[in-house]
C-alpha cells in the first residue's frame, strides 16, 4: 500500500500514486454504499470526533455517515456553541479532546492553517474538513473520483474552475490535485475574485467565460458567498450571473460531453442556472455527494490502518 | 590616567568606514585614546586584551518594545535591559505602543524611572504622536519633549486622517521634534497576515500588496513637503518604496528611513507551515525585496537597522496564523543576524555599524555611536566568526518568540560596556 500519512491535512502533501490508491479504495466503498447491507468494519471500535468550528451540514453529515458505515463510534461537536465562546483556545480544546483518546479527528475551522496546528498537538489521525481559504482535501478527492468515473480517466483533461477562487479552499485543493494528476487547468473569475500571484500556479487565467470554457471537458463551478455578492467584490449578484453564471449558452462553448460540477450548496441563479444544475445529462452534482461518502470512508480507513501500524498492530 | 585600555582589538569605526587593529583607552566613561599606529600605549589601571576580536560602538536600537506599562509578564525593563546587554545593544530607544500607550508626561516619567531602576543599558523613550495612538488628537508634544521623549510615533497605527497627521507634524516641527511614521496604506493592509503572492495564496492567508508600503510612504513624503517636519520611516521593507525614498532625500527633505533585521535576513517563505514566530508587521517579503533592502543598507539609502524587538508570550503565538499576535524578539539576535549580511558579502562591517549605531544616534542627536575621542564608552566586543546554534531557551527576554530558534548563526557578543562599565560578559 502506498499511503503512509498520519493525517490528511491537504492535497499538497499527497503524491500522485497516493491519490490513486485512495481513489481505488473509494471505488470499493461506492459498491458497498450501493448494496443493501452497507456496513463495513474497517473502523470498528474506533472513536471518530467531528469538530466543526464553522457551520456545515453536508460535509459533517458525509463524514458522520462514512464513519458509521465503517463501524466507528461517531461524536459531533458543534464548536460555536461550546468552549470557544468561553474563551478557550484551539489548543486547549484539542488537548482536552485528546485526553479522551479519539482515533479520528475531523476538523473544520475558519482560519487557514488551524487544522495543521491542531494536528501537531494531538495523538490521533486528523482529517482536514476545510481550513479557512487553505485546503479542503476530501472535496478535491471526491471531485477527482467523480471526474474519473464520468470521464474514464483523471489525466490529460481540460478542466475549468469558475467563480470565487480567491476565497475558496475547494479551488486550492482542486488546483493542486488536478495539477498533480497532469491535467490542464483553467481558472475563470473576475479579477477581484482571483488570488494574487495566480500567474505562478501553472494554470491558465481567464476573466471571460466564453473564452475560458472553450473546449473544456469539465466545468467546476464554485459557490459565491453571500457576503461577497453586494458591491465589495462584484457589483451585484445579477451582474455576476449575467457575466459568470453558468447557463446553457455559456456551457455550449465547452465540449459537447462536458460535465458540470458544483461543491454545493448552490446559489441557483447566481453562479449556476437551476435547470442546468438538475440536468442529469450534464450535471454530476448528485454524484459528487455520493462520492463524498465513499472518499471519506477510504480516507479514514487508510489513516486508521496507518495508525494501527504505528501502534504496533497489524496494518 | 586611563581607566581601561583595550589592546589588540579590531576597531570598527563607522564614521571613518574602517576596521583597523589597535588600542582604545577609556577614561571617566568616555573614549580618551585611539591608537592605531606605533604610538606607545598610555598607562592604564586595567588592560583588556581583546585577542584580535572586534571592538565597536554599542548598538543603538531604534524601536524596542518593552511591555511596561501594561504587560510586564511579556517583558520588563529589567529583562529587556539584560537582553540588550547580552546582544551588544547599549541604547534602547523604546516604543510607546504599550497598554496604555505612553502618551502623557506622567506615564513617560514612570517609564523613565522604571528604566533607570531596572535596565543596565541606556534607555531613551519615544512617546505617542496622538492620544491613545488613536489618530484623533495630538499628544502634549512639548511637555513630553521636556520630560525626555526623544521622538514621537504611533508605531504601527497609521494616522489615517491626514488633517490630524499634518497638524501633528507641523506642531512637532515647531519644536524640532522627530516623528516616526509607519509607511503603510491602512486600508489595503487591514487584516493582512502575509505579503500577497503565490505563497500567501497557496496558504490561504489574508495578504497585503507590497504596494501598500509605497502608497503610505508617498503620502508621508507629501506631508513632509507640506509641513517641513523631521521624519523617519520606521520600516521600509520593499523594493518599490526605495525610488520615492531616494527622490525625497535628493529633494532635501528631512527624511531618514529604517528597516528591520528580520526583513534583511528572512523572507516570506520562512513562514512555511504557518510558523507564527515568523509573523511580523509588516509581513515578511519576497526574496527580491530582501536583497533590495540589503543593497539599500549598503548604499546608505536605508539609514537604520532596528531589531523591532516585540515580545509576545506563548499564548498569543500558539494560535492559528491569522489570529496569532505579530512581532518577534530580537535584541539578542540583532548582531548575529546582522553578521549574516556581513558573511554573505552584502554589507560590510563599518556600514552595518553606521546603520545599527552611528545613524540612529545622529538622528536622535546623541553623542554615542562613534569611535571618537570624547564619545561615550558604550562599546561591544564581539567575534563575528564564532558559530553557534540559536536556542531560544537561553534568551534573557521574558518572551522568547524568536524566528531564529534552532538556526545556525555566526557572531557572538563577548562583552558589552556602557559608559566604560561592563554590563555583560559572556560566561
Amino acid at each position: 500500500m502506498t499511503f503512509t500519512h498520519r493525517h490528511l491535512l491537504g492535497i499538497e502533501h499527497l503524491r500522485q500514486d497516493e491519490i490513486t490508491t485512495l481513489l481505488d479504495l473509494a471505488e470499493d466503498y461506492v459498491t458497498l454504499n450501493r448494496a443493501t447491507q452497507k456496513h463495513g468494519d474497517a473502523l470498528a471500535g474506533l472513536t471518530q470526533v467531528n469538530m466543526f468550528f464553522e457551520n456545515s451540514t453536508r460535509t459533517q453529515a458525509s463524514f458522520e455517515l462514512a464513519g458509521k458505515r465503517l463501524g466507528a463510534d461517531v461524536m459531533n461537536m458543534a464548536m460555536q456553541a461550546s468552549s470557544i465562546t468561553k474563551g478557550e483556545t484551539l489548543i486547549d480544546t484539542a488537548m482536552t479532546l485528546n485526553a479522551m483518546h479519539p482515533d479520528l479527528l475531523v476538523v473544520r475551522h475558519p482560519h487557514s492553517g488551524a487544522v495543521d496546528l491542531l494536528a501537531q498537538k494531538v495523538n490521533c489521525a486528523v482529517l482536514n474538513a476545510g481550513d479557512g481559504r487553505h485546503e479542503h482535501p476530501t472535496q478535491a478527492l471526491l471531485d477527482a473520483l467523480t471526474i474519473r468515473r464520468a470521464k474514464g480517466r483523471l489525466h490529460r483533461l481540460s478542466i475549468a474552475i469558475c467563480g470565487d477562487i480567491a476565497h475558496s479552499r475547494v479551488a486550492r485543493s482542486n488546483i493542486i490535485l488536478l495539477g498533480k494528476m497532469e491535467n490542464r487547468i483553467r481558472l475563470i473569475a473576475p479579477p477581484t475574485l482571483m488570488p494574487a500571484g495566480i500567474g505562478e500556479f501553472g494554470v491558465e487565467v481567464y476573466d471571460d467565460m466564453a473564452e475560458g470554457l472553450k473546449d473544456v471537458d469539465v466545468v467546476m463551478m464554485l459557490r459565491l458567498q453571500r457576503e461577497r455578492m453586494d458591491g465589495g467584490f462584484i457589483p451585484s449578484s445579477r451582474e455576476y450571473y449575467h457575466r459568470y453564471g453558468l447557463d446553457a449558452a455559456k456551457l455550449a462553448h465547452a465540449k459537447p460531453d462536458a460535465i458540470v460540477m458544483h461543491p454545493g450548496p448552490m446559489n441557483r441563479g447566481v453562479e449556476i442556472d437551476g435547470t442546468l444544475a438538475d440536468d442529469i445529462n450534464r450535471s454530476v452534482i448528485q454524484d459528487q455527494v455520493e462520492m463524498g461518502v465513499a472518499v471519506r470512508m477510504a480516507a479514514m480507513d487508510l489513516l486508521a490502518r496507518n495508525q494501527r501500524a504505528l501502534q504496533g498492530g497489524v496494518a | 590616567m586611563t581607566d581601561t585600555l583595550f589592546t589588540n582589538a579590531k576597531l570598527i569605526n563607522p564614521e571613518g568606514g574602517t576596521v583597523i587593529t589597535g588600542a582604545l583607552g577609556v577614561t571617566d566613561g568616555k573614549i580618551s585614546a585611539i591608537i592605531t599606529d606605533e604610538t606607545p600605549h598610555p598607562q592604564a589601571r586595567e588592560t583588556v586584551d581583546c585577542d584580535r576580536k572586534h571592538l565597536a560602538p554599542g548598538l543603538v536600537d531604534l524601536g524596542v518594545k518593552v511591555c511596561e506599562p501594561g504587560e510586564r509578564h511579556k517583558e520588563s525593563f529589567g529583562s529587556a535591559g539584560l537582553a540588550a546587554a547580552a546582544g551588544g545593544v547599549t541604547t534602547m530607544v523604546t516604543r510607546p505602543d504599550t497598554d496604555p500607550a505612553i502618551d502623557n508626561p506622567e506615564t513617560l516619567e514612570f517609564v523613565i524611572r522604571r528604566a533607570r531602576e531596572a535596565a543596565p543599558v541606556n534607555v531613551l523613550p519615544m512617546a505617542a504622536l496622538t492620544k491613545g495612538r488613536q489618530g484623533r488628537e495630538m499628544t502634549e508634544i512639548g511637555f513630553l519633549l521636556d520630560a525626555g521623549a526623544v521622538a514621537f510615533t504611533d508605531c504601527d497605527n497609521v494616522v489615517a486622517d491626514t488633517k490630524v497627521f499634518g497638524r501633528a507634524l507641523s506642531y512637532a516641527r515647531s519644536l524640532g521634534a522627530l516623528v516616526l511614521g509607519h509607511p503603510q496604506d491602512p486600508g489595503l493592509s487591514a487584516g493582512a497576515a502575509a505579503t500577497s503572492g503565490k505563497f500567501a495564496s497557496l496558504r490561504g492567508l489574508p495578504a497585503v500588496s507590497p504596494m501598500a508600503e509605497r502608497m503610505g510612504l508617498d503620502r508621508d513624503i507629501a506631508m513632509i513637503e507640506l509641513t517641513g517636519a523631521r521624519y523617519h520611516a520606521d520600516q521600509i521593507t520593499t523594493a518599490r518604496a526605495l525610488p520615492p525614498l531616494e527622490r525625497a532625500k535628493q529633494n532635501g527633505f528631512d527624511i531618514t528611513a529604517g528597516t528591520s533585521i528580520h526583513h534583511l535576513t528572512l523572507n516570506a517563505l520562512d513562514v512555511a507551515d504557518y510558523r507564527t514566530f515568523f509573523k511580523i508587521k509588516p509581513p515578511l517579503r519576497d526574496e527580491d525585496d530582501r536583497l533590495a533592502m540589503a543593497e539599500a543598507v549598503q548604499s546608505g539609502l536605508i539609514d537604520v537597522i532596528s531589531s523591532m524587538h516585540t515580545p509576545q508570550d506563548e499564548e498569543s503565538k500558539r494560535l492559528p496564523f491569522e489570529a496569532a499576535a505579530s512581532g518577534a524578539v530580537a535584541l539578542e539576535t540583532l548582531l548575529p543576524a546582522a553578521m549574516r549580511l556581513f558573511h554573505s558579502d552584502h554589507v560590510d562591517l563599518p556600514t552595518l555599524w553606521r546603520a545599527m549605531s552611528l545613524n540612529p544616534a545622529k538622528r536622535l542627536g546623541l553623542p554615542c555611536g562613534r569611535l571618537a575621542i570624547g564619545a561615550p564608552a558604550d562599546l561591544v566586543l564581539f567575534d563575528p566568526h564564532a558559530p553557534f546554534v540559536m536556542d531560544r531557551a537561553t534568551l534573557q527576554s521574558k518572551s522568547r518568540n524568536t524566528p531564529f530558534d534552532g538556526a545556525r548563526m555566526q557572531g557572538k557578543v563577548l562583552q558589552t560596556y556602557v559608559a566604560g562599565h561592563s554590563v555583560y560578559k559572556r560566561a
